[in-house]
């Protein structure tokens, strides 16, 4: 989002001058100290190559995230069990549509087109968090998906407010504002579930044993086999690491699990007065491994249906476009 | 036209009456009035604006960054602009 307009107008001096040496130092030397004092980096302002490459791909993979992340929950919109919850979800569902939009303008500012990244996504080249090639089975799973999932994004997503390239920060501060209400409604879900029937209640709890470890692995592998974090962490796009996110995700969720009335499926999970955190349970990174790589339950179900939307939608943006030629068309016959 | 050719659209949202439009962001639509449609969708659908502005990126002209420093300098050496700058005797009130 944001200055898009700038990147695409004008092309600056800088630009035009990367690789010539004298320049480029002078204009590292910039951006350090940009960094360094906490300031924010701009679509126009010079900026290293590997930076750039960095964003574009932190950024795209989040969007596409944003956006194959409807799917599971959008797998409930027609049998949602009251109006209400219905139109909750729609909302919900919407929601992520326009947060993979803000993210595919920022991404945008940074010299790539939607076009391409779209074609990654569609031809696998560019990943989206491994969390959506999980099945929704029950109702329930929109409840654990609200509470669990979007909690770890924004627990993930707050310090990204602060990231240090400036429309990246913008889309993330709109974004968190929008997440609170779907974390809530998940919350609340889930709490209807567990105070009502018994089978009610054991749907609830189904549902967040399977969805509470593959939350954990949101955050990314451990801090001593995770390939980026250094650098993005230098470069201040990432403000914690994986394990401190997911540390505080965890300490945050067990007091809300036992207002549920529900269990966390982890038998060694407890409170550690030394460290004044929960302790918890070695993580199962064989599976998380196994899902990026593409052997997920659903991985190929999100590509196959991400593929059809884009195809099928193909007459919408014809469509689109023959009426914006008319008009343009129209308005210039009228203006003879 | 496909959508690679969708132009660039910067929107302005004005919050409420009495405030100025602010940049929300951009997005693509092939026509004004469609970058408006979507502008409302994307931007405001938890009743963020009782107006909105669609402006194409391509017609702004924006000052460079390089140029900041030479650019914006002839502010730089005139603190007299400022009120701070004047000492008043204290006591002196409504001044
Ligand atoms: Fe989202
Ligand atoms: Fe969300």
């Amino acid at each position: 989002m944001a200055t898009a307009a700038a990147q695409h107008t004008a092309r600056t001096p800088a630009h035009d001058a990367r690789g010539g040496a004298p320049d480029t130092d002078a204009h590292q030397r910039a951006f350090d100290a940009a960094i360094a004092a906490d300031e924010r980096i701009e679509p126009r302002d010079w900026m290293p190559d590997a930076y750039r490459a960095t964003l574009i791909r932190q950024i795209a993979q989040h969007a596409h995230s944003e956006i194959i992340g409807m799917q599971p929950e959008a797998n409930w919109i027609t049998r949602a069990p009251s109006l209400r919850r219905k139109a909750i979800l729609m909302a919900k569902v919407q929601d992520e549509a326009g947060h993979g939009l803000y993210l595919y303008s920022a991404a945008e500012t940074l010299g790539v087109s939607r076009d391409e990244l779209l074609d990654k996504l569609h031809s696998g080249r560019q990943k989206y968090s491994s969390i959506f090639n999980y099945p929704t089975l029950t109702w329930a799973d929109v409840g654990a998906i609200g509470w669990l999932v979007d909690g770890a994004a924004i627990t993930n997503q707050v310090p990204l407010c602060r990231c240090s390239y400036g429309p990246y920060a913008r889309a993330m501060v709109r974004i968190c504002k929008e997440e609170s209400f779907h974390q809530r409604q998940g919350y609340e879900l889930l709490l209807a579930l567990s105070r009502g029937t018994p089978e009610q209640h054991a749907m609830a709890q189904d549902a967040v044993n399977r969805w509470w470890w593959p939350s954990l692995m949101m955050f990314g592998p451990p801090d001593d086999e995770s390939e980026h974090s250094a650098q993005s962490m230098a470069w201040k796009i990432k403000r914690h690491s994986n394990d401190e996110l997911r540390q505080r995700f965890v300490d945050i969720c067990v007091p809300q699990a036992e207002s549920l009335g529900l269990t966390l499926p982890d038998p060694d999970l407890k409170w550690n007065e030394e460290r004044g955190h929960y302790d918890f349970g070695p993580i199962d990174w064989d599976e998380f491994w196994q899902v990026i790589k593409g052997n997920g339950p659903c991985n190929e179900q999100r590509m196959a249906q991400r593929r059809r939307a884009h195809d099928e939608g193909a007459w919408v943006r014809e469509a689109a476009a023959a009426y914006a030629a008319k008009h343009t068309h129209d308005k210039e016959a009228r203006r003879g | 036209m496909t959508t690679a050719d969708w132009p660039l659209w910067e929107v302005f949202v004005r919050s409420r009456r009495g405030l100025s439009h602010t940049h929300a962001g951009s997005l693509h639509a092939p026509d004004a009035e469609m970058a408006l449609r979507n502008a409302r969708d994307l931007y405001t659908r938890r009743g963020e604006g009782v107006s909105i502005w669609v402006v194409p990126s391509a017609a702004i002209t924006a000052s460079s960054p390089d140029e900041k420093d030479p650019f914006f300098e002839p502010a730089a050496d005139k603190p007299y602009r400022h009120p701070t700058f004047y000492e008043i005797p204290e006591g002196v009130k409504h001044l």
